[in-house]
């Protein structure tokens, strides 16, 4: 793919996000769109592990909850600079993931499902559990971030810097796809074999995206609690995680704006659904299960494959 | 010190034995479709709300407990007919997430009809305990052994008697294979499927006097008996039973002698501990990867 257009995707994203704010009518969609920031940016993680690398983690929500929690305790027990919170959390985060990986991808197949949906459900235990720091099944109220000296506050204020982080999420993403180390993560997800036998240390490849997955998640779990002001701990359940697998399934596996696609169509889903009053759960799921059964490569890749311009779908 | 550790161990096998079902079941469809089943939980919540409703509406037990069994093994063979066929060559996440889209309708549906209150009825010979060295034994807990005991005899001779067990087996060590010798695979998933839901739902219909039940407890039971089954070693029959009864009496353990409020935590990290030092499970098969 040639350079200039390989940002033509880049630069209609950015156009959007610049042009959103003069149609965005409140706040209350302000707050919609922010929402759906922050799950894409964190589907994008997932996706660079499930579509990239073949490996699928039923316990993501557990990192944003590590980070969310990290920006809500150390601030208010402890007297950390908010940012240092986010980074401590991100770190916690990105050494579980690597303890956990390591042993983990030496074997095959669903076991890191396994093994990441036991990490996600201990994580989700323990908020629950240790109340006197956490609040427990009350959530606890969060500081608010600030950027020397500006405080970011407000809808519109929180929109810029997600939407800037979103960006930049999506161009990172890109780059690293195109990189040897994407190529090498291709080439794992074709054939695990064919990939070692070229050289492609796959343990290592597998560990890093992880690691880099979880890094990210946690991130975003910072900005949530400091977004919203308060963490509960649904942000760590199991539903949570699975919402997200779901993002990236339904958009596409392997495919970055599908990503994207997947969590605006998820995130507004629940407010689309308000209106059918108890029905939610019922319609969420058969809308899932129609989805995977009919398009099982996901919205993007199947669209991109039918009206397809070069019969090649846009990474 | 004695009456309390029999006391742990007799709530822990009760648990156990329901876990073992739900494990049984997994590993059926497993070993039928490769399929992880996340909504086989859901067959164990419908088994313990369908007996409960079925006895609101007058009928004797014997008939609301063939019901409870029989409709989950009906809502199995319509999952697999209408979701899991027509996506058989999709990826496993694919399958997995339409599974989970499965258990999301279930669990939907009996919210709306039967409300989100937790309900139970009266154990099946009473409720008197019984005392065993000093402990308590409840008579539903024999129910629940007794019955747990008789289906795994039941599903062993079932698999090592009959041809449709065999036929099963032939299907799960080599789908094409078994195609070739005239083995109609399309069928076999269907009997899994039902069968998988059916024992799901017993062991709900079996421990809803003890533990209640409410819309939302397939989840974590369903979870749990996924565990058992790893522990056991994806894929073993007598695996998933020993995973089931191991899982339960490691939780009752935990609960009595660490922390109650830990309690769900501790099949979660047993499982960590069995991927990291011995990933096959207790009885998994040591599998050789065709490339």
């Amino acid at each position: 793919m040639s350079g200039v257009r390989r940002h033509y995707s880049l630069m209609l994203l950015a156009a959007v996000l610049l042009l959103l704010p003069l149609v965005l009518p409140n706040n209350f969609y302000y707050d919609i769109v922010i929402r759906m920031a922050i799950n894409a940016i964190i589907a994008l993680g997932l996706n660079l592990l499930i579509g990239f690398a073949g490996q699928i983690s039923l316990g993501h929500a557990g990192f944003i909850g590590i980070g969310a929690y990290a920006s809500a305790i150390l601030p208010t027990h402890f007297g950390w600079h908010p940012l240092l919170a986010m980074a401590a959390g991100a770190a916690i985060a990105s050494s579980i993931a690597a303890i956990l990986a390591r042993p983990i991808f030496r074997l095959k197949g669903q076991y890191l499902a396994m093994a990441t949906l036991g990490m996600g459900i201990i994580i989700a235990i323990v908020i629950k559990n240790e109340a006197a720091y956490t609040g427990g099944p009350d959530g606890m109220p969060v500081a608010p971030i600030g950027l020397m000296g500006f405080e970011i506050a407000g809808e519109k204020q929180w929109y810029w810097v997600l939407a800037a982080t979103l960006l930049f999420s999506f161009w990172a993403a890109k780059n690293l796809i195109d990189s040897p180390f994407g190529r090498a993560l291709r080439a794992l997800h074709g054939s695990e074999v064919a990939a070692q036998v070229m050289g492609v240390d796959i343990v290592r490849y597998k560990v890093a995206i992880f690691v880099l997955s979880a890094f990210f998640a946690s991130l975003m779990g910072s900005v949530t609690a400091h977004y919203i002001g308060f963490v509960t701990p649904n942000i760590a359940d199991f539903f949570h995680s699975i919402e997200l697998v779901t993002m990236v399934v339904i958009g596409g596996m392997a495919s970055i704006y599908g990503s994207l696609i997947g969590a605006v169509l998820l995130t507004a889903l629940p407010q689309a659904l308000s209106t059918f009053e108890g029905w939610e759960t019922v319609v969420f799921g058969s809308i899932l299960m129609t989805c995977m059964i009919f398009m099982p490569k996901g919205l993007v890749p199947t669209l991109a494959a039918r009206f397809g311009r070069n019969g090649r779908e846009d990474p | 010190m004695l009456p309390q550790f029999l006391q742990f161990l007799f709530s822990g096998i009760t648990v156990g034995a329901t876990y073992a079902l739900a494990a049984l079941g997994f590993t059926l469809i497993y070993n039928a479709s490769n399929v992880i089943n996340f909504a086989q939980g859901e067959f164990i919540m419908l088994g313990g709300m369908l007996v409960f409703y079925f006895m609101q509406a007058g009928l004797p037990l014997p008939v609301a407990v063939a019901l409870a069994i029989a409709i989950p093994a009906v809502v199995g063979m319509l999952l697999e007919k209408l979701a899991i066929e027509p996506a058989r060559d999709a990826e496993v996440v694919t399958l997995i997430i339409i599974t989970i889209g499965a258990s999301l309708v279930i669990r939907g549906l009996i919210q709306i009809w039967l409300g989100k209150g937790a309900h139970s009825y009266p154990g099946f010979s009473g409720s008197d305990p019984i005392h065993i060295g000093g402990a308590t034994l409840l008579p539903q807990s024999l129910w629940v052994l007794g019955v747990t005991a008789l289906v795994v005899v039941a599903l062993w001779y079932f698999f090592s008697r009959t041809l449709a067990g065999k036929a099963i087996l032939a299907t799960s060590c080599n789908r094409l294979a078994a195609e070739l010798v005239g083995i109609n695979t399309q069928w076999v998933l269907l009997v899994s499927f039902a069968l998988s839901a059916a024992l799901g739902a017993i062991g709900g219909v079996l421990l809803t006097p003890i533990t209640l039940t409410s819309y939302d407890v397939g989840i974590m039971l369903g979870l749990k008996g996924f565990v058992a089954a790893v522990v056991g070693g994806l894929g073993s029959g007598l695996g998933a039973v020993l995973g089931g009864l191991l899982v339960g009496v490691i939780e009752a353990m935990a609960a009595g002698y660490i922390s109650s409020a830990y309690k769900d935590a501790v099949p979660f990290i047993l499982i960590l501990f069995i991927l990291f030092f011995m990933p096959r499970g207790i009885l998994g098969a040591q599998v050789t990867e065709r490339v």
